[in-house]
């Protein structure tokens, strides 16, 4: 899979939510060989921070690519502020991505791992029109963000913690109270919520393919910084320890442990 | 002009003085999609050791201002993973390989450094100073009779030229250079990780799990330059320098304080092409102040 190191302009920023902004950046070659599931490395422009932002992509256009994070610290704040225009430098696509099956689909995803799930729809939809695609998105609260973008490729179903919107309690819960069937499951977000679905998935024994996450410094698998643990040994370092950049992010829930 | 770029170290001929800093570029498969790695004088692989190493929970990195923190805890495949698929990788390149070499006892070196003596490649690099591991590692480097005796034992069973990598957690840089010298190494590298500690005051908790890790970066580069040149006063066989070289000026700090080559670490998970570039500025460097040779800016300035 060809990476491409690009500076990218920025096309559009828009906040979305408190604390959840939109990056849509004129890139080439990243949108033509992106894959949802797959992110981008983002470099900040302060040269006192060194390691890129891992941000998932969103959604994929003609030349261009979106990206919808959280500014959780001092990089993702820098992001905010880029304005249409602005030079952007970035490395990607990286990572495996979802692999798209034939199958009736529960994406399920929580919180900012959200973003990734709209060009997943899209391209399940496009690639089985007949086959329905259901998105169970959790938030905390009814400040939900891409509800409306997801809604035009799949039924949305929602779940709040405070129960201010939807069904109240996880995405879990939700499954189970709308009795949500599957033939498999895409998912990401927070660890906990990964590991219900994926002891959910495995009670059932329906397949899971799960999002990781984890802190990263190089994103391309040389650093062995962002690992998680597998069942089998793992085919570069055989230590049970898969590279959640490289090998990941997305995994069959069964190859691991969380 | 004819540029002479390259350098030699205990009879290896580097083309050039850039090399990669242990840990933070594997055997070079992943940077390989973005440098030519042909354009380098050497690769130093991420440490091997006798059986493959799970290395430390995650957390392993925190960012730091201007560096990072890392406690990877040398995660690895083991030797006969290495030899038999990054050994091959490598020798496709027209690059010198350097193997770092770690471990929890004198044995487990010896076990590494044994079985790579009939292998193919140029030098091995023993690591005495990995800050991040329980046993072996950082406690065989700080002080200067282990390393000497340390380093004496690998040399007997190695079958390349040896480069013993010192910690900068020490009091004294010129004591254990002096130590690896008299333990019959034929080149120092420096400096490792500075032991650091970075707390999460979010989650109020340390932010690697292994709490404290090695920290690196351009943060370090003043000390890592200090170090360098005393040691390369110390002791007369070769210095590899190294500590958060982000670019070619750098890159030519280390080599005007006394370093015989560079290696680039933490910089390439910033810029993946940076060795590439270190390459090419330092031969704009010699270019433009009229250097025809690279080895006329070791140790110039004393």
């Amino acid at each position: 899979m060809a990476q491409f190191r690009e500076e990218a302009k920025v096309l559009r920023q828009e906040m979305l939510g408190k604390d959840i902004y939109s990056l849509t950046l004129a890139t080439e070659n990243i949108a033509r060989e992106a894959a949802p599931g797959q992110f981008v490395s983002l470099y900040t422009k302060d040269g006192s921070k060194l390691l890129p932002r891992p941000i998932s992509i969103c959604e994929v256009q003609d030349n261009a690519i979106r990206l919808v994070y959280r500014v959780v610290g001092y990089g993702t704040k820098e992001f905010s502020g880029y304005r249409e225009g602005e030079k952007v430098s970035l490395l990607g696509p990286l990572g495996n991505g979802f692999t798209l099956k034939n199958k009736k689909a529960v994406l399920v995803a929580g919180g900012i791992g959200i973003p990734p799930m709209l060009e997943l729809a899209k391209q399940l939809r496009r690639e089985s029109p007949s086959l329905s695609v259901t998105a169970v998105l959790g938030y905390r609260d009814s400040n939900t963000f891409l509800v409306d973008d997801i809604k035009k490729y799949a039924d949305v179903v929602i779940a709040t913690d405070d129960g201010s919107l939807g069904v109240k309690g996880n995405v879990i819960d939700a499954i189970r109270k709308e009795k949500i069937e599957a033939q498999i499951f895409y998912a990401c977000g927070p660890t906990p919520m990964l590991r219900g679905l994926k002891n959910y998935a495995e009670e059932i024994n329906v397949e899971a393919q799960i999002s990781l996450e984890e802190r990263m410094a190089c994103g391309i698998g040389a650093c062995l910084a962002c690992v998680c643990k597998t069942k089998e040994i793992d085919e570069h370092s055989h230590v049970h320890n898969a590279r959640i950049c490289k090998d990941g992010p997305v995994f069959d829930s069964r190859e691991v442990e969380l | 002009m004819d540029l002479c770029t390259s350098v030699s170290i205990a009879g290896v001929e580097f083309k050039n003085p850039v090399m990669t800093a242990s840990g933070t570029f594997g055997s070079g498969m992943e940077y390989g999609e973005f440098v030519d790695l042909n354009r380098l004088g050497a690769v130093v692989t991420k440490g091997v050791a006798n059986v493959p190493w799970p290395g430390n929970p995650a957390p392993r990195i925190a960012e730091t201002y201007g560096g990072m923190i890392n406690a990877i805890g040398l995660q690895n495949p083991g030797i006969d993973v290495f030899c038999k698929r990054d050994i091959p990788f490598l020798k496709k390149y027209d690059t010198k390989i350097i193997v770092n070499v770690c471990g929890k006892t004198e044995e487990d070196y010896v076990e590494v450094v044994e079985r790579l003596a009939h292998e193919p490649v140029d030098m091995l690099e023993i690591n005495i100073s990995c800050p991040n591991v329980k046993e072996g590692g950082i406690a065989f480097g700080q002080n200067p009779q282990s390393v000497e005796h340390i380093t004496s034992v690998i040399k007997k069973h190695a079958g390349q030229p040896v480069i013993m990598k010192l910690s900068p957690n020490v009091t004294d840089i010129t004591a254990t250079a002096k130590a690896a010298q008299a333990g019959g190494a034929d080149a120092i590298s420096l400096i490792n990780t500075l032991t650091g500690m970075k707390i999460d005051i979010n989650r109020r908790t340390f932010a690697v799990a292994n709490k404290t890790g090695g920290l690196s970066g351009p943060a370090i580069k003043p000390v890592a330059v200090r170090m360098v040149y005393q040691a390369a006063h110390a002791v007369d066989i070769p210095v590899i320098g190294m500590g958060g070289i982000m670019n070619a000026e750098d890159a030519l700090e280390f080599i005007m304080a006394g370093a015989t080559a560079v290696s680039i670490g933490t910089a390439n998970f910033h810029n993946p092409y940076t060795t590439g570039e270190v390459v090419d500025g330092i031969i704009d460097y010699m270019k433009k102040n009229g250097v025809k040779d690279i080895k006329d800016l070791i140790g110039c300035v004393r």
